[in-house]
């Protein structure tokens, strides 16, 4: 096991869960590696929903909270206002961010509250036996669309940035040590931070969507498909439609944070 | 001195790593640990310039490469 591994991670759990080759590993793998750059073990609270995703802050050995299907958020926003100086981060996948907590999302987002979303796009509700998710491409064969999803998916960044989110970025699991960078930054920002991190699985999505289970022809796949903002910049839209648009994607240093705010107005009411 | 350690009961045989070294050190071998998984092995690690991608993208931190940047 690598050394950090070994200084971070609950050793009873081990090894994880997930399947072989599948990209929720990596971020786990990429999130340990921020925190000890970081050197924040201690003060951090992991809150998750559940899922797949929500499995990856389990492994930690730190505190966590394991939450209902969709409501990591809302609960994060709990335990960030009864503890500021903690730095919450959430593990939530699409399915549980913006489908059943779709709507959590976007009013942590419009508060700006201090904490780190980490969604963890696979394109499919995985752990439940592979049904639609809201980000499911339009046309893909999956358990509960035999003939193709007929609904066209949600591009949570925009969602994001739309909600008023102050730090938005998308990565791959194929680009590692940009999600270790991208990590760092998110969990630094004073601000609500979003990272879509697309990784790949290989069982339901891999099996359903690209039609392939093979992990590495998926991460090909999801290599061949990357491209960075600034040369996405350059395309025209029609170009970006089956693209991912990676990098940092907006990021808004100014706007009033929310716990910030509640504690001064608490100070006020006191008197 | 550069090494790279794979552990084979938190390896699962998703061959990342093998697909993921611009180097090509790895190559899949055809010993099984207990989960029957084949375990890949660094069959060329002169090759390796330390870039630790297969660190990062190993989804079971099964990999560990030693070795000192600085003396390359």
């Amino acid at each position: 096991m690598h050394p950090l591994a070994e200084k971070y991670l609950r050793k009873s759990s081990l090894p994880t869960l997930f399947c072989p080759g599948c990209g929720h590993g990596t971020v786990l793998n990429c999130f340990i590696r921020a925190i000890d750059d970081l050197g924040i073990i201690d003060g951090l609270g992991l809150v998750s929903g559940i899922g797949c995703s929500s499995w990856v802050p389990v492994f930690v050995n730190t505190d966590v909270l394991h939450t209902l299907h969709g409501r990591a958020i809302a609960v994060a926003t709990g335990l960030k206002l009864a503890n500021p100086r903690l730095h919450v981060v959430v593990f939530t996948g699409d399915g549980d961010c913006l489908g059943i907590g779709g709507n959590h999302f976007m009013h942590a987002a419009r508060r700006n509250i201090d904490m780190t979303v980490l969604m963890l796009d696979n394109y499919i509700y995985g752990m439940t036996g592979g049904q639609v998710a809201p980000t499911t491409p339009t046309d893909s064969r999956t358990q509960t669309s035999p003939y193709g999803n007929p609904e066209p998916p949600v591009d949570a960044c925009k969602l994001a940035v739309a909600s008023g989110a102050t730090y938005v970025a998308r990565w791959t699991t194929a680009q590692p040590a940009a999600l270790v960078k991208a990590m760092k930054e998110a969990i630094r920002h004073r601000g609500f931070s979003f990272i879509d991190t697309i990784s790949q699985c290989p069982t339901q999505a891999g099996r359903y969507i690209f039609a392939n289970d093979d992990p590495t022809k998926l991460l090909e796949v999801l290599k061949t498909r990357k491209i960075s903002c600034a040369q996405a910049a350059k395309l025209p839209e029609k170009e970006l439609q089956d693209r991912i648009v990676t990098g940092k994607l907006f990021e808004d240093n100014q706007k009033q944070e929310f716990v910030a705010k509640m504690y001064s107005l608490m100070e006020t009411a006191k008197g | 001195m550069k090494a790279i350690v794979i552990d084979e009961i938190y390896c699962k045989g998703c061959r990342l790593c093998i697909m993921n070294c611009r180097q090509n050190v790895y190559e899949i071998s055809s010993v099984r640990n207990a989960k029957g998984y084949l375990i890949p092995t660094p069959a060329r690690i002169d090759d390796c310039n330390l870039c630790l991608t297969c660190e990062m993208i190993c989804p079971g931190m099964a990999i560990t490469v030693k070795g000192d940047k600085d003396e390359e």
